[in-house]
């Protein structure tokens, strides 16, 4: 098992080098001149030659290509334009709200997109598997920015039922801070109002984000039942007389699920390719959100550092998955 | 025949089928059916934000043009945006795939580690940092899809040819002496050819759905484009009046990549039995 984890994180380290070398790329060599560009638009040549022995610009580029892996190996990705602040420290106090979106999107594609799978399966070919059908495939074809202002408009304009943006109250401190993410917070503080207020924000960012999730978990799920019913313990099961309530949701579900645990990984990259735009539409403090206003800024280093930190944490994600479904499935490890 | 009447007994795949069918035939005749094809880039100040009516069947937005004429002028654009991007991937990604999973050594392992490096990170990621450094603009977005999304294309082909290479009708070939270059594109080719439609159908709806999301940011296609990302962005500020002017394009959006899905899944199944939806 120490083994399986070992390679599967030896794998990813030509992925994690060659995103360096492509950010590196789009940083340094594509823009025509980074000194004139850095040094601003007024800049006489003498300021921009500054720049560029300041900044290392006149060495070889495989030189400055070691200066840039040193810097990302600090955490050191320059300052943003916008906030004028480090983009790492931008970054990680940012983070812990897209963590808590993506997060509460995914348990509720879950838990409700298994048992609907679930459902689908035990009574398939009926009217309520066709529906299902029908919403799921349409669940992947709504534009999750579209179905975020819907939500906007019915809810929070017309019916003023839930907050229209934003993670918490403005005027309202947060829960004190113990994991950074406001649900938890509260909750472990027992302050059980601001549970409240943290809830309603997001609930209409996290049903958002959670729409396509839902929609594939529900199908992999379906398809995953299915052909387990016809595996031959589930006849041994009906034939020895174990109630059809449980063979159906503990031991045909768990084999089936077992299988659907790979398919997290590719929902995180869509779900992280979502929040980008849902959390600019609902002013969500996260990475997204700052991703957004980096590019409408032309902060192009804030803009490759997001890259960098959402591809390690795309690539930490996929590990985690494929060790856990090695965990479950130990014949996974064999292969590898 | 027999795969032509198994399809048309998958009836969700034959209305994928037909919506494509229909979009792409209202995108062809769309300056004959559009009522009013001035008002889709001029409006008429004078009649801003009004609600659907019989003149205007989706209301008119904040400029006062017409929105049914500009959401159905957007199919051209979403359509055209799509096949270019999806060809160009096809064109980078399809011989790459073909070349790292027909030969072995240092060439066919950088072709993959480099696919690899665009798979480590979600396309949408990407292709934002891409279009921002290339500059604004519809042509932009257009290179940064296609740029981040031939790496799909090569991995198919690659795992595809991988498999194939090792079967006796390719060792048979390689036995008669037949060239590498007659072995990949005279008889591989049509054996992957079915995993390439099957991914391009679905990038094609995966593509106008990204494409609408570059233009919703202001990072895709600019004004007076009837783009529907870009409408979806325009209209939002004026609800939840004007209802019409954001409903409308977002359904748009949603018919047609509905279409794309159903057709793709429909082919997938025909031709891909491993990964068939179980019936």
């Amino acid at each position: 098992m120490i083994r399986f984890v070992l390679q599967r994180l030896l794998l990813a380290i030509p992925a994690l080098f060659g995103l360096l070398v492509l950010t590196f790329i789009m940083l340094r060599v594509l823009p025509n001149d980074p000194s004139a560009a850095l040094a601003g638009e007024n800049a006489t040549p003498a300021q921009i030659a500054a720049v560029r022995n300041a900044y290392g610009f006149d060495e070889p580029l495989w030189k400055q290509f070691i200066i840039y892996v040193e810097q990302v190996g600090r955490g050191d990705f320059g300052n943003s334009i916008i906030s004028n602040r480090p983009v790492v420290s931008d970054i990680a106090w940012r983070l812990p709200a897209t963590i808590e979106l993506t997060f509460v999107a995914l348990l509720f594609a879950a838990c409700v997109g298994i048992p609907l799978g679930t459902l689908a399966a035990v009574w398939h070919n009926s009217l309520f598997d066709h529906v299902m059908r029908i919403v799921t495939v349409a669940g992947l074809a709504v534009a999750s920015f579209w179905f975020a202002i819907m939500l906007q408009m019915t809810f929070s304009m017309e019916l003023d039922w839930l907050p229209l943006r934003g993670r918490f109250p403005v005027g309202l401190s947060p829960p004190l801070q113990i994991t950074g993410l406001y649900l938890l917070d509260s909750l472990l503080t027992l302050r059980f109002d601001l549970f409240g207020q943290a809830f309603a924000h997001i609930l209409m960012p996290a049903l958002t984000l959670s729409l396509g999730g839902l929609a594939s978990i529900a199908r992999f799920t379906r398809a995953g039942v299915l052909e387990t019913m016809q595996k031959d313990f589930v006849h041994y099961a009906e034939a020895a007389g174990y109630a059809r309530r449980r063979i159906i949701w503990v031991y045909v579900l768990r084999n089936s699920v077992v299988g659907a645990t790979t398919q997290i990984g590719l929902l995180f990259g869509a779900l992280i390719s979502s929040a980008v735009a849902v959390e600019s539409i609902f002013d969500w403090p996260g990475v997204g959100s700052y991703a957004v206003s980096a590019i409408l800024t032309s902060d192009y280093k804030a803009v490759l550092a997001v890259t960098l930190v959402v591809g390690l944490i795309y690539s930490i994600v996929n590990i985690a998955i494929d060790v856990v479904h090695a965990w479950l499935d130990p014949r996974v490890a064999e292969n590898l | 025949m027999l795969m032509l009447k198994k399809f048309l007994r998958d009836v969700p795949a034959v209305l994928g089928l037909l919506i494509i069918l229909s979009v792409c035939l209202i995108a062809m005749l769309a300056p004959v059916i559009v009522p009013n094809l001035d008002m889709v880039y001029d409006g008429d100040l004078i009649a801003r934000l009004k609600p659907p009516s019989p003149e205007f069947w989706f209301g008119t937005d904040s400029l006062g043009r017409d929105v049914f004429a500009r959401v159905i002028m957007g199919t051209r654009g979403a359509l055209a945006v799509a096949l270019t991007v999806v060809a160009f991937a096809i064109a980078i990604g399809v011989p790459a795939g073909l070349y790292a999973g027909y030969t072995t050594g240092w060439g066919s392992e950088l072709v993959m580690r480099v696919t690899d490096v665009f798979l480590a990170v979600p396309q949408l990621i990407l292709a934002l940092a891409v279009a921002q450094l290339i500059g604004r603009g519809i042509e932009s977005a257009m290179a940064a899809l296609a740029l981040t999304y031939w790496p799909f294309f090569c991995r198919t082909v690659y795992s595809e040819v991988r498999r194939l290479r090792n079967t006796l009708f390719v060792e048979a070939l390689q036995g008669l002496g037949a060239s590498a270059s007659r072995i990949l594109f005279v008889h591989m080719l049509p054996n992957v050819a079915s995993a390439i439609i099957v991914r391009a159908t679905i990038g094609m709806g995966f593509t106008i759905m990204t494409t609408a999301v570059l233009g919703f940011l202001g990072i895709g296609a600019t004004p007076p484009n009837p783009d529907w990302g870009l409408a979806i962005a325009e209209g939002r500020e004026y609800l939840p009046q004007s209802w019409w002017a954001v409903t409308f394009p977002g359904l748009g959006i949603l018919v047609t990549v509905l279409g794309f899905n159903l057709f793709g899944d429909g082919i997938r199944d025909l031709v891909d039995p491993r990964l068939r939806r179980s019936r």
